[in-house]
């Protein structure tokens, strides 16, 4: 069957955006689907805003950047972030996002305005901080979002993401992963609900 | 056939390595630093012991390129574009002398700007110096590219240009990678007339080099790189015309996916891929089309060599005509508006949005040497403070808008010593410690023998910051360096950048402004990123 999704990932750098990144490219490569990620390096990633498009697709694919009006899923670590790519969004597409702020510029948005503005979107969104602390693992808040967005990747299954978050942590050794692994299954969970 | 998923920059990596390469010679910067990281850790490399350490500049990278081939070896230089005008001297004389072993110029242009001060095409060069280009269009390409442009820098006797751009240098995909070739033996040139670029020597070998022109057009001709491509479900009347250059085609091909279901669509597309520009095949696509569309990613090389070759009646459309926009980077969808197609937004912008710059990390000790700064600009009416190309540029911005300046690697220094010159004071050039051994020690030379009333702050992070923390050719030598170009001893003052340590930093800034002459003070504390990355390699260990 020929499917496609593209997915725009964002955040402010150091939020971890690029291991989502790394984790649905590993999926897609061990599931055969065709792949094209551009991402943001250099001054970027100095606290300022970062993004990365990600496009899989069982046809070929030819721009490395997604077209407006095109994207399925935004996963966003940042709720402004989410709201800079709409423009992207398709009239199907979902944003998947962090609902807490990372206020590091002194003009950021009234915090109610922008929920207000999330809200009339189509989008899904959760305290991944918190519920990463409450899983005792503050550092996998990515993985919760990862997990929240799985059902709506499609083209790659909730256990074909699952099972690359086990491949990309494992160097790090079992801990690490078993720790991921219930942040990823925690933010399926509640995406579902 | 082993698969991989590769940056655009690390398929031409591991392509260079693959194809025999024995040194990688490159300074670090954005979109081109992860090609020689990526041979600096490939195992395949060191095993084959490529020789892959940072050079001191771009120009230093492409002469020992040029020495290394010299001896029948084949050697990459890799740069950002900007790169491209510090090594040009060594580039374009090496169009002259030619090469024994092959020797691929890989220049990373950034159109759009997104980490650079100006979006100049490297393809200018190429042609400036008359040698091939090979421009990909996607990583397979860029791995595959990587070889054959060694192979014709051997057949034809010179240097070939690998031309990319952003997107595809920091773009991920599958790469069937091939098998590895063996490195070239030592066999050092015999012919010193080749190399020695005496007039007598230069005019013969630039009368070659003409001549072999016509042989690097046939190579272009016959390049599997460059395709004559149509999309058509429509006899009724003449294609429109689109030469798509490198990464310009994707976007051709991208905005024509769904074409074939629209009635009347016909488009004759040749891909470009490899120049210089096929003639014959232009004029060819000219006669059989309503008009050409250029498609290519950075200035209007392409566009300006067709309007020549079809002549001022041809209908060329393209970046000089306004089809495409003048400036900026290529986007599937200002290449789908010029086809006649729109992308359109399903939702509006959001309202409740800011930009969010970069900013200097917290903790870091550039922040301490600016908010020193910031102090003394407020002592001294006409202060200014000259800056560079760094992390340290982010001085510019708020909350320290500190900064008068910031144009090339080294200008720092050069300009506050202009400006002494015309009498301003007091003058203070702030530098970071890689850009000062790139392009800021000759010009604090000459601030030297001209006595010139200037502070110069070397800021020094002991790394490469703003490409992520690559080795510095001076770590551990600035004060021999700076005592050895002649500034007096009790006049390089080092002071440690720590908020504890503001008044220190501020009283020694005072007290070298004061003093009439090159002073330099140079804040040392180690990147905040490296001393992390650092601490976590200790404890893996």
């Amino acid at each position: 069957m020929k499917m496609k999704k593209d997915i725009i990932l964002c955040g402010v750098g150091g939020q971890g955006i690029l291991s989502i990144a790394t984790i649905i490219g590993q999926a897609a490569t061990e599931a055969g689907i065709n792949l094209k990620q551009a991402e943001v390096h250099g001054m970027s990633q100095r606290g300022g805003d970062v993004q990365s498009n990600l496009r899989l697709s069982t046809d070929p694919i030819w721009s490395d950047q997604i077209p407006t009006g095109q994207v399925d899923v935004i996963i966003s670590m940042e709720p402004m972030e989410a709201l800079r790519y709409v423009p992207y969004l398709s009239p199907s597409g979902i944003i998947v996002t962090s609902s807490k702020s990372f206020v590091n510029i002194p003009n950021y948005p009234d915090e109610q305005a922008l929920k207000e503005e999330l809200a009339a979107l189509p989008n899904v969104q959760l305290e991944i901080e918190e519920i990463a602390k409450e899983l005792h693992s503050p550092k996998s808040a990515n993985m919760v979002l990862l997990g929240m967005a799985a059902p709506y990747i499609e083209i790659l299954s909730v256990d074909q993401l699952r099972s690359a978050v086990a491949t990309i942590f494992a160097r790090k050794g079992d801990a690490v992963v078993e720790a991921n692994i219930k942040a990823f299954n925690k933010g399926v969970e509640t995406s579902s609900l | 056939m082993e698969k991989r998923l590769l940056l655009g920059d690390e398929a031409i990596a591991l392509g260079a390595i693959r194809a025999g390469l024995s040194g990688v010679y490159a300074y670090p910067g954005t979109p081109s630093t992860e090609i020689t990281e990526f041979i600096q850790t490939n195992k395949e490399a060191q095993e084959r012991g490529v020789r892959s350490r940072w050079c001191t500049n771009e120009k230093t990278a492409m002469e020992a390129a040029l020495g290394m081939s010299y001896c029948g070896k084949r050697a990459l230089v890799c740069m950002k574009h900007v790169g491209m005008n510090v090594c040009a001297d060594a580039f374009v004389n090496s169009a002259i002398t030619g090469v024994n072993g092959g020797v691929v110029v890989l220049a990373a242009d950034d159109p759009s700007m997104h980490s650079s001060q100006n979006e100049q095409d490297s393809r200018f060069y190429g042609k400036f110096a008359m040698l091939p280009i090979f421009e990909p269009s996607n990583q397979q390409e860029a791995y595959d590219m990587t070889a054959s442009a060694f192979d014709l820098s051997e057949k034809l006797g010179v240097p070939v240009l690998l031309r990319v751009v952003t997107r595809l240098a920091h773009s991920r995909a599958a790469v069937e990678c091939g098998e590895s070739r063996p490195q070239n033996q030592l066999s050092p040139a015999t012919d010193n007339t080749q190399w020695v670029l005496l007039p007598g020597n230069a005019r013969r070998r630039y009368a070659q080099l003409i001549d072999k022109q016509k042989d690097m057009e046939q190579a272009a001709i016959e390049s599997v790189y460059n395709d004559a491509v149509t999309i058509s479900n429509s006899e009724s009347a003449k294609p429109v015309g689109i030469i798509a250059c490198g990464i310009g085609y994707n976007y051709v091909r991208e905005a024509l996916s769904d074409i074939r279901r629209t009635a009347d669509a016909n488009y004759a597309i040749l891909k470009v891929s490899q120049y210089p520009i096929p003639v014959e095949a232009v004029k060819q696509l000219a006669d059989a089309s309503s008009e050409i569309l250029v498609v290519e990613d950075g200035q209007p090389v392409v566009e300006e060599d067709v309007r020549k070759i079809l002549g001022a009646t041809y209908p060329v459309q393209g970046r000089l005509t306004g089809r495409l926009p003048r400036t900026g980077e290529l986007n599937p969808d200002n290449v789908a508006q010029s086809l006649g197609m729109t992308n359109a937004p399903a939702f509006d912008p959001a309202k409740n949005l800011a930009a969010r710059p970069p900013q200097l990390c917290q903790g870091c000790g550039h922040r301490d040497v600016y908010g020193a700064l910031v102090e003394i600009l407020k002592e001294y009416e006409n202060a200014r403070v000259f800056g560079d190309i760094g992390c340290y540029t982010l001085g510019a911005l708020p909350p320290f808008r500190a900064l008068a300046s910031c144009v090339d690697m080294g200008a720092s220094i050069t300009m506050a010593k202009g400006a002494a010159d015309s009498g301003l004071f007091p003058a203070i050039a702030v530098i970071g410690d890689s850009t000062f051994t790139h392009s800021g020690m000759t010009g604090l030379l000459d601030a030297v023998n001209d006595k010139s009333n200037i502070t110069v702050i070397i800021s020094d992070n002991l790394t490469t910051g703003m490409t992520g923390g690559q080795d510095s050719a001076g770590t551990n030598k600035f004060e021999a360096i700076c005592l050895g170009l002649g500034v007096e001893p009790e006049h390089v003052r080092v002071v440690v950048p720590l908020p504890k340590n503001m008044p220190e930093i501020i009283q020694t800034m005072r007290e070298e402004i004061a003093y009439n002459g090159v002073s330099v003070i140079i804040p040392r504390r180690e990147c905040i990123q490296t001393a992390a990355r650092h601490a976590r390699e200790k404890n893996a260990k």
